[in-house]
């Protein structure tokens, strides 16, 4: 049942993370998700034999990480979720794609093992990108930055309320797991007997508690929306930081700076 | 089932965004027009609590292992097809947000995947008519909808898991990921998704019918009797309307499954030799309308491209500039490390200061 304390902890975590103070976490929420989105977009479009092209698009990540002050520590945690499915899908290129495609002295390298590099450090590098913008911004400024962008009223909101709900119901249903476990020592899970009752009974409360919910809320005069109000107006930082950087990314995907680095360093050399 | 961004290239994640997002929209679009937002508690509440419920490990009988829940039609039994996407929709997204389950490019294509199929494929073709339909009539009318809400959870959880685990397949295919072939890649998916989808049906069908026993208002067309909708279709016309539906999901789908890796042009274009498309009068070259437009277009589409045409003709100019890329690489990296060494050493000053 450990599972479940693993997500309160990784929630708790990701908030403390989010009260931290820095230049990064100063910047406006809708600049921050333009800029996660469009280096994402720009990180996943590179050919599958592209690594020296990739290589450079690790440096926006290593860059907000180091402006942040969040350890990057916990966000390779994270990976253990990535990775498997994206190994799985990789893990075969090398046996299929048997063509070498570059040589390393004399060791031939095949298109196999380069297109599967490739597709593992564009998962590490958007899961970068994504972790940094959930740890430097609260999701009350992301749905305001969604409301922004037209994202429709019901589903932020829904976002919001389920949001707050699920710290409550994961701290009910760990109670009930570590209740159920004290009583059924050594063994695995819920008992088939109880498939349904051990859930059942927390959806009809939760179900009740649900109208008592709406009625506080009606009584205070909710209306369909909620108000967003500590999401400051964007400065004059927002937007360069914003332009400057996404001028830079499309700079790093139409040019392939790693080896222009490398030309300029062996005409510096010869 | 979580699909990541890696696992996909722009045009597709932009394309399943569009559609779910156009699915998203009509859903939203549906609850205002029925005036439901009363239901939005409801739906968060039920969402945060399938989020913590699919947590739980439940112990299958006899084999040591475990299993989880799955939500898609669980909520839409409980709260309608709508209502329950759009709950699936923020737990996709909170799940990709804070414990990195899937990418946030991926999210469209996760959400069809998963919310999608499991909502709306389950709710309309599989749940509404079985529940209305007259099986198990032969049995007492409490004990007929018990085997209804099993019959419906478990034939639901596994056409919908496959339907799902077939998409990722296709979905990585036309990324052009892997190079695994698309046989082996659905041989090694479609299985160990069946036996999942069955788990998951049997635990959601526990949960269901737990909830049927004690608050059956609670659940989507479980009282049809009282309201007068039963035995509308009967088992034979059930059958018929899902074997129908899963024909005509079959044919569609088993146009992407042919060997050829691209099925849908192979289909148009590929046996030219038999004179196919002389006969069709299709021929690739000349497809379509040919103007100044369309050929600058077609330019700016080639200097923009997104999805690069991974081709091979490539690895020689590529294996010439391996040792500048390398080189550059290294630089790269360095220049990386010396941001950490520069954060490292403002952070200590700060902290001294």
């Amino acid at each position: 049942m450990e599972r479940i304390d693993h997500a309160a902890s990784e929630l708790r975590e990701m908030d403390d993370l989010v009260a931290m103070a820095s230049p990064v976490h100063s910047l406006h929420p809708l600049a921050k998700l333009i800029t996660t989105i469009a280096y994402i977009f720009l990180t996943v479009s590179f050919g599958k034999y592209d690594l020296s092209g990739l290589i450079v698009m690790v440096l926006y990540p290593v860059l907000m990480f180091e402006l942040s002050g969040v350890s990057v520590k916990t966000c390779f945690y994270k990976l253990r979720v990535v990775l498997p499915l994206v190994c799985a899908v990789g893990l075969f290129n090398p046996f299929f794609d048997r063509a070498p495609l570059l040589y390393l002295g004399s060791a031939a390298v095949s298109g196999g093992v380069v297109s599967m590099v490739t597709l593992m450090l564009k998962g590490v590098f958007c899961l970068m990108a994504s972790f940094i913008l959930v740890a430097s911004t609260s999701l009350d400024a992301i749905c305001a930055a969604l409301r922004k962008l037209h994202v429709p009223n019901m589903l932020v909101t829904l976002l919001l309320l389920t949001y707050r709900y699920i710290s409550v119901m994961i701290d009910e249903v760990s109670v009930m797991t570590t209740a159920y476990k004290l009583r059924a020592p050594g063994q695995k899970g819920i008992h088939c007997s109880a498939w349904g009752s051990f859930l059942g009974q927390l959806l009809l409360r939760s179900m009740d508690r649900a109208e008592e919910l709406y009625s506080s809320m009606q009584l205070r005069g909710f209306c369909g929306e909620f108000r967003y109000a500590d999401v400051k107006p964007a400065n004059a930082k927002d937007y360069v930081f914003t332009l400057a950087l996404l001028l830079a990314l499309i700079l790093c995907r139409y040019y392939n700076i790693a080896e222009i680095f490398g030309t300029i360093a062996f005409g510096g050399a010869a | 089932m979580h699909m990541a961004d890696a696992l996909l290239a722009p045009a597709v994640a932009a394309t399943m965004y569009v559609a779910s997002g156009t699915v998203t929209g009509m859903s939203v679009h549906k609850l205002k027009k029925d005036e439901d937002t009363q239901k939005l508690p409801a739906m968060a509440v039920t969402a945060a609590l399938v989020f913590a419920g699919q947590m739980i490990n439940y112990t299958i009988p006899g084999t040591g292992s475990s299993g989880h829940m799955c939500g898609g039609l669980m909520l839409s039994a409980l709260l309608g097809p709508q209502a329950g996407f759009l709950s699936m929709v923020v737990i996709l997204t909170i799940q990709c947000l804070f414990f990195a389950d899937g990418g946030l490019m991926a999210l469209g294509a996760n959400c069809w995947n998963m919310a999608f199929y499991g909502c709306f494929v389950g709710y309309y073709l599989i749940w509404r008519p079985i529940m209305r339909s007259s099986w198990f009539g032969s049995l007492e009318p409490r004990a007929a909808a018990r085997m209804r809400i099993i019959a419906a959870s478990v034939i639901g959880c596994v056409v919908t898991l496959q339907l799902g685990a077939f998409s990722v397949v296709v979905e990585t295919s036309l990324s052009g990921i892997t190079e695994l072939p698309f046989g082996a890649f659905c041989a090694l998916m479609q299985p160990i998704h069946l036996a999942i989808g069955l788990v998951e049906g049997l635990i959601t069908s526990a949960v269901l019918v737990f909830v049927f026993e004690s608050r059956p208002e609670l659940l989507q067309d479980a009282n049809c009797e009282a309201k007068g909708i039963t035995g509308r279709r009967s088992l034979k016309t059930t059958v018929i309307v899902i074997a129908v539906a899963a024909a005509a999901a079959g044919g569609v789908l088993s146009l992407f499954a042919s060997p050829n890796p691209d099925g849908l042009e192979w289909a148009l274009f590929g046996n030219s030799e038999a004179g196919y498309s002389e006969n069709m009068a299709l021929d690739e070259d000349n497809f379509g309308i040919r103007s100044g437009a369309a050929d600058a277009a077609a330019s700016v589409q080639e200097k923009t491209a997104f999805l690069p045409d991974y081709a091979f003709s490539n690895s020689e100019s590529a294996a010439g500039t391996t040792v500048s890329g390398l080189l550059g690489s290294a630089i790269v990296a360095g220049v990386a490390v010396g941001i950490c060494v520069l954060g490292g050493f403002f952070r200590k000053k700060n902290r001294s200061a």
